[in-house]
């Protein structure tokens, strides 16, 4: 039973910049939330603060109710796989497993069990001999998985630690590390800036930016949901059209659909796979681009403005170049003040 | 830093083939004549090969004793220099390298200050203090004025080795529970060893064959080998003797320059000196 608690967390950069603003997170026991944000939202930072390699500024953190906040990393029982799998190269892949234990001084043959039990579970018994360098870089980054939890630690932490792969690789050692997350039932602090890793990853997503939460949801949630157009922009593809909004109509150049809102400015926000293309001359937009992925198209639309709008289609053969149609959204969500205002579902 | 090899037919370069050519002669003839010598029983006037080859004078050269202790007297000399350079300077390169202090970068740059005056002159107004200290013609008193020579290599080349090794892997090290002192004891040592490693042996070659300071400082009662060589030169009529001392002198910078090829191709070295 492990539960991270984060309250109020704010670090202060020299200068005065705030990497992380009152931030607040429960992980659960046996939960992994991802902290998803583009670079500079103060995610990386976060997790450095859990881990003991930055100190908060002010707010608490506590395992299990114990305050670690200022505790130093070497004590806490956390544990870290880097982003560069930061593996020491002058040891062979048994003697980086075997140190954090050895420093625990427990018996050799008890070390060599744990070492090959833990190289059994990333699937890479019998590599104990090899030299760090030989090792391929999802190996490399297997073994840095392996050195954090041959420890078991009580929170494991995953900064970006698939950042440095290719993308088949990427794809394959995610699955394997939310296997292994889940069998080993660690409480897990992931941070990334890959949207599909945390989509497929994670119980909960923390979305951030600039150091403080946009949204905390379920993957689906954020997805299908998104409570602010940053969390709508950033997940997935979305289409943001900024318009106004009169008389249960919002409009944007000959775009208009009706929205149940107070009169005002607003951003509408409608998923590629949301809209429904009709063929019509002229039309509220024309086709610009029609691209086919064989199992879908997608098209450029241009409204006469030049705002761009994106759809899904089944069939893009149907549709060329310069055609005019008409937007019949399934679903939208409308935002006003960085808050959501209205939403529909298909 | 690595371009890639890219193979151009290109027509012969004779100016640089010359070039090539007249700068061995100039530095490999000397050092020809100095080993036929050390290998020469008799070689006289007009003769340009010696008349007779042969070991006699390696044979009265090892004979002295005064040769045994200076070899003695050099080699204690700087494995002392090295160890106590390495026991001051690594903690020092350590905190250059990771620390943040007031006064660092110009504290970082005195250590060129050493080696940006003419050396005599220095060694002189040192000397001077030594006089009173009563440290001229002590042992102890040629270890501190060759220390002082060994801290622009002892500094820059581990600053330099220290910057190179990836704190993510120190971090680790925290991480899974290592104090600060076994962080650098386990991990950030044995990172940056091949560059201390040549660093110490640079120093330790530096200090064999420092003779101004040894000469200023230790005569007469420190006598190291290069010190040695020199008085042979100027006062011996053979010349074999100082030929035979100066082959024995080889050995120890032809096996540093095998290690130093490392640092210089790492680039470590360079990057010591801020490129």
């Amino acid at each position: 039973m492990s539960v991270l608690t984060i309250k109020d967390v704010t670090k202060l950069f020299p200068g005065g910049t705030k990497a992380v603003d009152s931030f607040s997170l429960e992980v659960a026991d046996g939960e992994l939330v991802c902290l998803l944000g583009p670079s500079g939202s103060g995610k990386s930072t976060l997790l450095r603060m859990v881990g003991g390699f930055e100190q908060p500024t002010s707010g608490l953190i506590t395992i299990d109710g114990q305050d670690i906040t200022h505790m130093p990393p070497e004590k806490r029982p956390t544990g870290m796989v880097f982003q560069s799998h930061a593996l020491w190269t002058h040891m062979d892949v048994f003697k980086n497993l075997a140190f954090g234990l050895k420093l625990r001084r427990l018996p050799a043959d008890e070390i060599k069990r744990r070492v090959e039990a833990v190289l059994e579970l990333v699937g890479l018994g019998g590599y104990g001999s090899r030299r760090v360098t030989q090792l391929s870089g999802g190996q490399q980054q297997r073994v840095a998985l392996a050195r954090s939890l041959v420890l078991e630690p009580k929170i494991l932490l995953l900064d970006e630690p698939f950042a440095s792969l290719d993308q088949h690789l990427r794809e394959r050692l995610r699955e394997e590390v939310r296997d292994i997350q889940q069998r080993v039932g660690i409480t897990t602090l992931f941070v990334t800036h890959g949207q599909d890793e945390a989509l497929s990853m994670a119980d909960r997503i923390v979305v951030m930016r600039d150091g403080r939460t946009e949204q905390i949801d379920r993957p689906d949630v954020v997805y299908r949901d998104p409570q602010t157009p940053f969390v709508a922009g950033f997940i997935g593809t979305m289409n943001l059209i900024e318009g106004t909004v009169s008389n249960g109509t919002f409009t944007r150049a000959s775009f208009s659909h009706p929205l149940a809102v107070a009169d005002g400015p607003a951003t509408l926000a409608i998923r590629p796979e949301a809209l429904d293309l009709v063929a019509a001359e002229p039309g509220a937009a024309k086709v610009h681009r029609v691209t086919d992925y064989g199992t879908h198209g997608l098209l450029d639309l241009n409204l006469p403005d030049g705002t761009r709008v994106k759809a899904m289609v089944d069939h893009p053969g149907q549709f060329k170049n310069g055609q005019g149609v008409n937007l019949a959204p399934r679903a939208v969500a409308a935002y006003r003040d960085n808050k959501q205002i209205f939403r529909s579902e298909a | 830093m690595s371009a890639p090899s890219i193979k151009v037919s290109q027509p012969i370069d004779w100016t640089g083939i010359a070039f090539a050519v007249i700068l061995t002669l100039v530095i490999v003839f000397p050092l020809l004549v100095v080993g036929t010598w050390a290998f020469t029983n008799v070689w006289r006037f007009p003769s340009v090969i010696p008349q007779e080859f042969g070991l006699k004078f390696w044979y009265q050269t090892l004979a002295r004793a005064d040769v045994w202790s200076s070899i003695t007297m050099s080699l204690t000399l700087a494995t002392t220099v090295t160890v106590l350079s390495a026991i001051i300077c690594l903690p020092a390169a350590y905190a250059f390298a990771r620390l943040d202090f007031p006064g660092r970068d110009i504290l970082f740059f005195s250590f060129l200050a050493g080696h940006a005056f003419p050396k005599f002159g220095l060694l002189v107004a040192i000397a001077g203090i030594f006089l009173q200290l009563n440290l001229i013609g002590t042992f102890w008193g040629v270890v501190l004025i060759q220390l002082v020579g060994t801290l622009l290599f002892m500094i820059w080349i581990p600053v330099a080795a220290f910057q190179a090794v990836d704190r993510r892997m120190e971090e680790a090290a925290r991480d899974v529970g290592a104090s600060p002192l076994r962080v650098f004891w386990s991990i950030t040592l044995p990172q940056a060893g091949p560059t201390i490693a040549a660093a110490l042996l640079l120093s330790f070659v530096g200090t064999f064959y420092e003779t101004e300071g040894a000469w200023l400082i230790g005569a007469p009662q420190v006598r190291t080998l290069p010190v040695l060589m020199i008085s042979f030169i100027n006062n011996q009529p053979v010349i074999q003797y100082g030929a035979v001392l100066s082959v024995l002198l080889w050995v120890p910078s032809f096996i540093a320059l095998l290690f130093a090829r490392r640092v210089v191709n790492s680039g470590s070295f360079a990057k010591g000196f801020g490129a």
